[in-house]
């Protein structure tokens, strides 16, 4: 988890966080660029409509604006696998900038996960947590939720590790 | 200099101009609640991409957590197309819509 240290964030991560992040870094990365389908909810999410109920003005809209948005998603994801340590533990320091990418690209990768776990406005992880660990403890599910539940720690210390805006 | 008769001169047609007082409203940039986006950091993407205090900025926050939607911008449709485009880009779910 992050903690400030004079201007920077500063983390350690254990060899499987670093795991983890590099992991779905690499999946947001992924889904904006060889596997961008506009058909999938995830890309729906990340996207959405400006104008919901005009699909023209709104595609028209997108057009114009869908490429820089694109781009600087993945450089936010980028943000994060360049100031990871290659595959092993290690701390990590990021200056206001950097920090802010991490923040908007954990984001993304929250509302992936988010989007494909099906999680509502009512869901209660340490429930979901629990049923999926009940239903097969080794499932793909029990991984997911708990890196999504991970992110979000991630991003509320990272959050709470930022200098004050003005 | 009293009792001057007006000048006597016809009415000059003008012709009726459509203004419909939709046209004269602007436009909002709405913030809609979604399940994902933690309540710290969507009060954060408010102060730094409008310049919000932290006091308007949670309060702007909790309005879109309890009431679904807040108007977070209002002005002219560039400017709000600009600022729900930047929201996207911090992941927040933002549309544009008439005042």
């Amino acid at each position: 988890m992050f903690r400030r240290n004079g201007t920077e964030c500063v983390a350690a991560f254990a060899i499987d966080e670093v795991r983890v992040l590099r992991k779905v870094a690499g999946e947001v990365v992924d889904l904006l660029t060889d596997g961008f389908d506009r058909g999938d909810p995830v890309v729906d999410r990340l996207f959405p409509d400006i104008y919901p109920d005009l699909p023209e003005d709104s595609a028209e809209f997108r057009l114009y604006t869908e490429g820089d948005l694109k781009t600087g998603k993945i450089d936010q994801a980028g943000a994060i696998l360049a100031a990871l340590p290659d595959d092993g533990p290690g701390e990590v320091r990021l200056d206001a900038e950097t920090a802010e990418a991490w923040l908007r690209a954990i984001n993304d990768a929250r509302l992936a996960m988010g989007t494909r776990l099906d999680i509502a406005a009512d869901t209660d992880l340490g429930d979901e947590l629990d049923d999926a660990v009940l239903h097969d403890p080794a499932s793909s599910r029990v991984f997911q939720l708990s890196v999504y539940a991970y992110l979000g720690y991630l991003q509320e210390s990272l959050l709470n590790a930022l200098p004050e805006i003005d | 200099m009293v009792g001057m008769a007006l000048p006597q001169v016809a009415p000059v047609e003008t012709p009726e101009i459509e203004e419909s007082p939709a046209d004269d409203r602007p436009w909002v940039t709405i913030v809609w609640d979604d399940p994902v986006n933690l309540m710290s950091y969507v009060t954060w993407v408010f102060q730094k991409q409008f310049g919000y205090s932290r006091e308007k900025a949670e309060k702007l926050m909790l309005d879109v957590h309890n009431k679904g939607k807040a108007v977070v911008s209002t002005g002219a449709r560039e400017r709000m197309e600009m600022d729900a485009s930047q929201l996207h880009g911090y992941g927040l779910w933002a549309t544009v819509d008439r005042a």
